[in-house]
């Protein structure tokens, strides 16, 4: 029992509850707070797996970029009238079903191997990720020599989005 | 020689038939071509004179014959016996000179027919038939087998109904040709039974092998009445051919048509061919047969001379006698004197032919008149008419010196022998009778034609003589009716040039069919030809000078009461015919046998037809329309079976799948979401079978 | 509790990715569907960097992790466009009745 573990129990226990509180939750504005625990506790195990830079990248874009989006557009597309639709049981019965099926095949995919992460020779490993080093080095020289074409792509693609977004998004005359 | 001989009168054959295909082709646009048909003839003339020549003079003893296998099937199964046909060509004494006579005659007829037959609208086909007549009547001649005469036969028959109905526009000239062919066929029916007859027995139509089979002693059948059946069925082609009694009322109806024709056919050639046919199978005649045969031959020749003499149609009095002399022949036949029947048959030919073509020269001056009560006085006009056609007439009347004497007085002569020995005595009455009758009514058409006062003025002034076209022929057969070509001695023809090529062959029946009188004991052989027996020979000259007396006295006795009627007028005839009126309308009706005929027999046929049709018409139509009411009314029921029953069906697949198909499109909801959890479901399904597998 | 490995992280991945699965197909608000794929998204990420630490793949995992948080930011912009015109269109946003493509 060491802090490890219990971080990690600790962050995948808010993880997995916040997720199905934003699943299954009846009000549209405590699903999108849900959410941005989940995002935060999701960064929080990119912590515990070393990957600093991920978990700063991730709590920047995703809860204080798409997270906010998701707020604007609850703002902006608020139902005024609440019309009562009768719930299908029915399809909420088989989507669950189909869903644990999915669960049980995916959980068969998961190798219970346990290895011994404890001693690895990082030296033996290019591009090996040391704990307790910072990798914000390591990915961006490797952005810019190994992958860059895919960040010039991105590069790219976010303008497109950009452009994109303003254009359907615009009023229409 | 024998070789070229018979190469020369097979082409004499063919050479008018040649002349048939080529006018009748051709004769429509070629307007001069029926003369290729006429110098056609005349060569075969010269063939045929030809070969009489060398025939007789050199080979007048032999018999040339040459012959091919036509059909030969060999025996397939012991009920099937083999089959072989041969087909050939006999040159006989009898043949060459029927050749000679045929050809003459018909190359005659042509040259007359060129005036005569002029303007009219079918000039060239008509000669195409005379062609075509010639061939059929060249291969009876030629031929040595019964199954080419059967064909020829036929053959002649079909040329004599496209000439008899030349002129069919008119309804008399069609019906007569009817009538003769179906006569003719009546008898053929008994012909083609006698033929069937020897073929079963013998296994080959050729005479001369029928003969051979007949001589070892194999009858037919095995009995003597089946060789007299097949002997008087053959004849019956004879009775339908030579108009005996009962068929000959064909003949003088023939009348209708054309009267070259008539002299052609109905004179000289066709007529003549049953006669011929009878000479060809005189030796397997039996001695009941000959008696039938020659028991007809007399009817035919009384009942035909009686008609002849209230005849008021020139060219029915011709036919009539006609008629008669054909009978005289076949009785001639009859009586065992083969060699006078033939003799007579070429003496009538000739003289017969000249009375003819002399009564188409009348009609034709007359311009078509045939009444002979519209004529009279025509000698002044026409006169190389009508000394030939006086010649002929003293020809046919047995007066000396012409040639029909002779063979006539041959023929009363055996008659009379034949009476004595088998005590049928009404056969020479009725021959001696025959002839005075002859006599009288052929003067009497004499006289009416061309002595006396014309008639009918207005015809008389235009009547004038024919073109020499037509009195050539005339001339040259009234020559041929003198007795001077036949025999030396104007009296006696035995021993002349004719009769001593002409001889009665041998029977080969066995002798106990014979009559007692043919067979002789101690005769002398020349070739094949025996002479009678001693008892005939010594009766024949005993009777001879009786005969000859008897003829003559009847022969005058005819013309004396001919004249004495027509041109002294001592009797008015009118007067007679109204004393014995029931006897003149019998003769002038032709003892009313048209109409017995009429009324018997195609009455009958046409009721039998009737009925026939009525059936047809009722009960086989009424099967076809029943079946096809029932075939309407199933397939009616196909049509509602097809509409609810299987349309039911179709509908019903169209609509299940349209059923099942709104079923299945209830999955697209067209909710993206939904087609979320179907893909998620097809993953679950696939890491399953992954894993399973 | 034995050492944290590999399918610890896998799991919690795993449960992500059916929940927001089932945040995809229940929902009936277009936003919600959004969530939903963030949520998606994010597991894969997990996914992406507990390899790339437990099997020594190097910072190609993070490299990853980095492209699909490019992917899903412009993704959810571009959907919330979407979103908003349709909410000009409807005046809701209820999924259901966007039904086009129905049969």
């Amino acid at each position: 029992m060491n802090l490890y573990s219990l971080a990690f129990y600790f962050l995948a226990f808010i993880t997995i509850a916040s997720a199905v509180v934003v699943v299954f939750s009846r009000n549209l504005v405590y699903a999108a707070y849900s959410l941005m625990f989940t995002l935060l506790s999701i960064s929080g195990l990119y912590v515990l797996l070393t990957a600093d830079f991920i978990a700063i990248v991730q709590i920047m874009v995703y809860v204080g970029g798409i997270l906010i989006l998701l707020l604007f557009g609850i703002m902006l597309t608020q139902e005024q009238t609440r019309v009562k639709v009768k719930v299908n049981y029915l399809y909420i019965g088989i989507t669950m079903l189909v869903i644990g099926l999915l669960g049980a095949v995916l959980y068969n995919y998961i190798p219970f191997v346990t290895n011994d992460f404890s001693n690895i020779n990082y030296k033996n490993i290019p591009n090996a990720v040391v704990p307790g080093t910072s990798t914000i080095k390591q990915i961006g020289s490797s952005l810019l020599n190994q992958y860059v074409l895919i960040f010039e792509v991105l590069g790219m693609l976010l303008l497109i989005v950009l452009v994109a977004a303003t254009t359907i998004g615009r009023k229409e005359k | 020689m024998s070789d070229l001989l018979i190469k020369l009168s097979v082409a004499s054959l063919f050479i008018p038939l040649l002349g048939f295909i080529v006018v009748l082709f051709l004769g429509k646009r070629l307007k001069k071509l029926f003369l290729f048909e006429v110098v056609l003839l005349g060569v075969n003339t010269l063939i045929s004179i030809y070969i009489v020549i060398i025939k007789l003079a050199y080979f007048p003893a032999e018999k040339f014959v040459s012959e091919f296998t036509w059909i030969n099937f060999a025996s397939f199964s012991k009920y099937v016996p083999a089959v072989q046909f041969d087909l050939g060509v006999m040159l006989d004494n009898v043949t060459v000179i029927m050749l000679f006579v045929v050809n003459l005659i018909s190359f005659l007829v042509h040259l007359f027919s060129i005036e005569y037959m002029h303007g009219d609208k079918r000039y060239s086909r008509y000669f195409a038939y005379l062609g075509l007549f010639t061939f059929s009547m060249l291969g009876i001649v030629l031929t040595h087998n019964l199954l080419m005469i059967y064909i020829f036969w036929e053959l002649v028959g079909v040329s004599s109904y496209l000439l008899i109905g030349f002129w069919f526009e008119k309804w008399s000239a069609a019906n007569a040709s009817k009538k003769a062919m179906l006569m003719n066929r009546v008898g053929d029916t008994g012909l083609l039974l006698g033929i069937l007859i020897l073929f079963t027995n013998y296994g080959t139509f050729t005479f001369d092998k029928i003969f051979e089979q007949i001589a070892a002693g194999n009858l037919p059948f095995g009995s003597y009445a089946w060789l007299t059946a097949a002997g008087i069925l053959i004849f019956m082609g004879a009775v339908g051919k030579s108009a005996q009694f009962p068929l000959h009322l064909w003949l003088p109806d023939a009348m209708e048509g054309p009267t070259p024709v008539s002299a052609l056919i109905h004179a000289a050639t066709m007529v003549a061919a049953g006669v011929y046919l009878v000479a060809r199978v005189f030796v397997m005649l039996t001695a009941d047969a000959l008696l039938f045969i020659a028991v007809i031959g007399a009817i035919t020749s009384f009942i035909a001379a009686t008609i002849a003499f209230t005849q008021n149609d020139i060219k029915k009095v011709l036919a009539y006698s006609t008629v008669s002399q054909l009978g005289y022949m076949i009785m001639a036949l009859g009586v065992g004197a083969y060699a006078y029947a033939f003799f007579h048959l070429v003496t009538h030919a000739f003289f017969k032919a000249c009375m003819f073509l002399g009564s188409g020269s009348v009609i034709h001056a007359m311009h078509h008149e045939q009444d002979i009560r519209q004529m009279g006085g025509l000698r002044k006009k026409l006169p190389i008419t009508y000394w030939t056609f006086l010649i002929a007439t003293l020809a046919i009347s047995g007066v000396p010196f012409t040639s029909g004497f002779l063979s006539k007085d041959g023929i009363l002569l055996a008659t009379l022998a034949f009476g004595n020995l088998t005590g049928h005595w009404l056969i020479p009455i009725i021959a001696y009778s025959v002839a005075g009758m002859t006599a009288f009514y052929m003067f009497r058409l004499v006289y009416l034609v061309f002595w006396g006062e014309p008639r009918n003025q207005h015809k008389y002034d235009h009547a004038h003589e024919s073109p020499a076209v037509m009195t050539i022929p005339l001339i040259v057969l009234s020559a041929l009716s003198v007795f001077w070509w036949y025999s030396l001695n104007p009296i006696d023809p035995s021993n002349g040039v004719f009769l001593e090529k002409v001889k009665t062959p041998n029977s080969i029946v066995p002798d106990v069919q014979r009559f007692q009188f043919m067979i002789n004991d101690k005769a002398e052989k020349i070739g094949e030809y025996i002479t009678h027996s001693e008892l005939y020979m010594e009766t024949l000259h005993h009777f001879h000078y009786t005969a000859l007396l008897m003829s003559l006295v009847l022969a005058g006795l005819g013309i004396f009461f001919a004249t004495y009627i027509y041109i002294m007028n001592k009797v008015n005839p009118d007067e007679i015919a109204e004393k014995i009126k029931p006897v003149y309308l019998f003769s002038l009706n032709k003892w009313y046998l048209d109409e017995f005929v009429q009324k018997v027999f195609v009455n009958s046929a046409l009721k039998f037809s009737k009925a026939l049709a009525w059936f047809d018409l009722n009960i086989v139509d009424g099967i076809v329309n029943g079946s096809a009411f029932v075939l309407r009314n199933i397939s009616a029921i196909g049509g509602w079976i097809d509409k609810y029953i299987v349309d039911g069906l179709v509908n019903f697949v169209a609509d299940m799948t349209s059923i099942f198909g709104r079923l299945f499109t209830q999955i697209q909801t067209g909710k993206v979401q939904n087609y979320v959890l179907y893909a998620i479901f097809s993953v679950v399904i696939l890491f399953t079978i992954i894993k399973l597998f | 509790m034995e050492n944290i490995g590999l399918n610890h992280f896998l799991f919690v991945s795993s449960v992500l990715f059916i929940l927001g699965l089932a945040a995809i197909i229940l929902r009936k608000n277009a936003i919600m569907v959004l969530m939903g794929v963030e949520l998606v998204l994010n597991s894969a990420n997990i996914n992406f960097v507990a390899y790339s630490r437990f099997l020594g793949l190097g910072i190609s995992g993070h490299i990853n992790t980095l492209i699909v948080i490019v992917l899903a930011a412009a993704e959810a912009a571009i959907g919330l466009a979407i979103v908003l015109n349709l909410y000009r269109l409807n005046q809701n946003i209820n999924v259901d009745e966007f039904e086009e493509l129905k049969n």
